[in-house]
């Protein structure tokens, strides 16, 4: 009995991500010294419940991509277990993997690099709809409608080029591009930063809508801690390629645990003139990921350095249900 | 014919309704388009124009900047558009000023008209005036002042700090190369060691670490952040009365945008200047600026004192931009958005532009564009929702 409540649990997540690491090697020849790596994301763990949206934070340059990416096998991945759907993406061999992709799909940052200039929106939509056989060729073009109509396009768009369309209208575009296919996960990685503020709201909306009606799982990639506490479930927060904090939304905007959520949480400007903020400014830059400082790898910013954040490194622990923290501060006691 | 029929869309499920000029209606509007241009570009490059020609008096003596109606028009091959259209609002001395809007809407614009920086020839000032107060006490209106008098105050009274700051610095010279240029430039009897021994102190005060390090560097080899910080400490050399910040954070994470916003404060303060701060985030605008400007499709609709702006806004579409940022005190489920966009810039309608995606449009919105109406000495808003007419006031702002 117990056996089958645990696999039923299991299924509630979609995807599991254990240990997974991606180097990147800095040169390709190297004499005499043992080879240098950029480690770009350096043993990650998270689950996503199915039907939930989770979101991933972190300044630039620490990784939030590259977990993205390497999620999708876009990239091989240098260890760890990617666990789609009871599958490990990172073993099945290539030919298996096609067949996953249409369950897959990501959302890029930049509409306008994105989509080719020389196809017309229909085609954009449909050219992996054809390819993966998703809809008989009768009901090919009244999906791609529907598509579009979901995703608030109009149909009249059909054989327009993207250069004709704004930044709002083509990221509608790749979404339903995205959408077209019946995913049932979703990457956005970074889908609002190119535009407008009045505009993001109206595709933060329609994302919804959409997780709404046909249960999408989302993975949020974003800078912007605004959006991302609207419209995730749970949020991970990420530092130098490794996972600081990760828990439930409420949990970790009511109670930020990690000196550095923290410092991220209190640099978000407040909209409001009257409120004044005693704002937690980290002093210098992100450090080089080349050599990261040893031992916790904040430590060079972080206000509450100790002496044994510089010998060890900080593991994930629960400190809460469903709130984890990498931190020495909360280790101790 | 059947080259008529080649160009000719494929129509689905509805109608087409796009516009599209033929070749004669495109040759036609460039022909026009260049008698106009070369009218503007014979203007400019006049020598030897008299003083008193560029010569003004400032509206009010506490003003460092006064925008009076400006009309900035990039004339294009398939229409006029109209960027800037009618904008009036001034910079007080030692305040800063927030623009906000969306891409597009005629902000940075605003601001490159005042560097006299518009892509020329295409895009030209064709009415009002911009007076700037000199330190040396002479007012001009920018848009007629000739181009070599423009080259001492620009960089050097005025200064600019763009979006991006890898587009805007050199990468082919050194960090240092690029700051001496400035002093050189634009100081009298200036050796290459002062500007050396400027530019060095300049990097210290904004707080870059090991600044002759630095000195010799160039750009690609520094993080986004830090390139903001020498794009600030070059904006800096001269001792600006006015800096231009456009969009000065919007490249940067936040934790570093908390660090630059709050160098652009201390930097105010230090040399008791006035900034201009265009950005699309309300909660940068919220933090930094003491009045606001904002902007719709080239025409402000309403400008007031932070305070005014945020608590009190009284055009739909200012209200519409704070509702549609997410916020943690949401209550319902879904977010707030404007409806639409922004409307083609070409043959811009006689009726307020924002109407289409108004949900409080009225009848009489689909008459004349709207006047600004005064509802404190600072606060003024270009809708006739909250005129004079018996519309219950602030209904909207409650929300």
């Amino acid at each position: 009995m117990a056996s089958m409540e645990n696999i039923k649990k299991e299924n509630d997540y979609i995807l599991e991500v254990r240990n997974l690491k991606k180097y990147y090697p800095l040169s390709r020849f190297s004499l005499g010294k043992s080879r240098a790596y950029v480690k770009a994301v350096d043993d990650v763990s998270f689950k996503i419940k199915r039907g939930t949206t989770m979101g991933l934070v972190g300044e630039s340059g620490c990784g939030k991509t590259t977990v993205g990416r390497s999620i999708l096998r876009l990239h091989d991945i240098t260890g760890g277990q990617v666990i789609f759907d009871g599958q490990d993406l990172a073993k099945i061999p290539p030919s298996k993997l096609r067949k996953m992709r249409p369950q897959m799909q990501m959302i890029f940052q930049d509409p306008y690099s994105s989509l080719s200039p020389r196809m017309p929106v229909g085609e954009i939509i449909g050219e992996a709809v054809k390819e993966h056989k998703i809809v008989p060729k009768s009901e090919y073009r009244s999906h791609i409608l529907k598509v579009m109509r979901d995703c608030g396009l109009q149909p009249q768009y059909f054989y327009r080029y993207p250069h004709e369309f704004s930044g709002g209208q083509r990221q509608r575009i790749s979404i339903a591009r995205a959408v077209a296919l019946k995913p049932k996960f979703i990457i956005c990685d970074e889908p609002l930063s190119a535009l407008d503020v009045s505009i993001q709201a109206q595709i933060i909306n329609l994302m919804k809508d959409l997780q709404e009606r046909y249960g999408y799982t989302y993975l949020f990639i974003s800078h912007d801690l605004s959006v991302v506490e609207y419209i995730s479930d749970t949020i991970g927060v990420m530092y130098l390629g490794s996972m600081v904090e990760i828990g439930d939304k409420k949990r970790i905007f009511d109670n930020p645990m990690h000196p550095y959520t923290k410092a991220l949480l209190s640099a978000v400007p407040i909209s409001d003139p009257d409120v004044k903020m005693n704002r937690i400014i980290l002093s210098g830059d992100i450090p080089s990921p080349v050599n990261p400082p040893s031992g916790c790898k904040f430590r060079t910013r972080c206000q509450h350095c100790m002496d044994i954040c510089s010998r060890e490194v900080p593991k994930l622990k629960e400190y809460e249900e469903g709130h984890m923290v990498a931190c020495h501060l909360y280790s101790q006691d | 014919m059947g080259l008529k029929n080649f160009f000719e869309r494929k129509k689905i499920e509805g109608v087409d309704n796009t516009m599209y000029l033929t070749l004669r209606e495109e040759r036609r509007i460039s022909k026009e388009n260049n008698r106009i241009i070369k009218y503007y570009e014979r203007q400019k490059a006049r020598k030897n124009v008299p003083e008193e020609e560029y010569l003004t008096q400032m509206r009010d003596p506490n003003n460092v900047v006064e925008f009076d109606n400006l009309h900035t028009y990039f004339f294009t091959d398939v229409g006029t558009v109209k960027s800037v259209n009618g904008v009036t609002f001034d910079v007080p001395i030692g305040k800063t000023v927030g623009m906000v809007g969306e891409s597009g809407c005629g902000k940075s614009v605003t601001s490159l008209s005042l560097m006299q920086l518009v892509q020329a020839p295409t895009g030209q000032i064709v009415e009002g005036s911009i007076r700037y107060q000199a330190g040396d006490g002479k007012c001009y209106d920018i848009p007629k002042v000739p181009k070599d008098r423009m080259l001492k105050l620009r960089g050097k009274e005025i200064s600019m700090i763009f979006q991006e700051p890898m587009t805007s610095l050199n990468p082919v010279f050194r960090i240092g190369e690029q700051m001496d240029e400035v002093i050189l430039l634009h100081e009298e009897g200036a050796t290459p060691e002062i500007a050396k021994e400027r530019s060095i102190a300049m990097l210290k005060s904004v707080g870059i670490p090991m600044p002759d390090k630095i000195y010799t560097k160039y750009p690609h080899e520094l993080s986004g952040g830090m390139r903001q910080r020498v794009m600030i400490a070059m904006a800096l050399l001269c001792n600006p009365r006015l800096i231009i910040a456009d969009e000065p954070t919007t490249a940067l994470d936040v934790t570093i945008q908390a660090q630059i916003l709050e160098l652009l404060r201390e930097v105010k303060e230090r040399i008791n200047g006035s900034i201009m701060l265009i950005t699309h985030d309300l909660g940068v605008i919220a933090e930094m600026a003491d009045l606001v400007v904002v902007m719709y499709a080239g025409r402000i609709i309403e400008k007031g004192t932070v305070r005014e702006i945020f608590h009190d806004p009284k055009h739909p579409y200012t209200i519409g931009l704070m509702r549609s940022k997410p916020s943690g005190k949401l209550k319902d489920n879904r977010l707030y958005s404007i409806k639409g966009q922004v409307p083609n810039p070409i043959n811009m309608p006689d009726h307020c532009y924002f109407l289409n995606r108004c949900d409080m449009a009225m009848d009489i919105c689909h008459g004349e564009y709207p006047k600004m109406i005064q509802y404190s000495p600072t606060h003024f808003a270009a809708c006739y929702l909250c005129g004079e007419s018996s519309f219950p006031k602030n209904d909207l702002a409650k929300e």
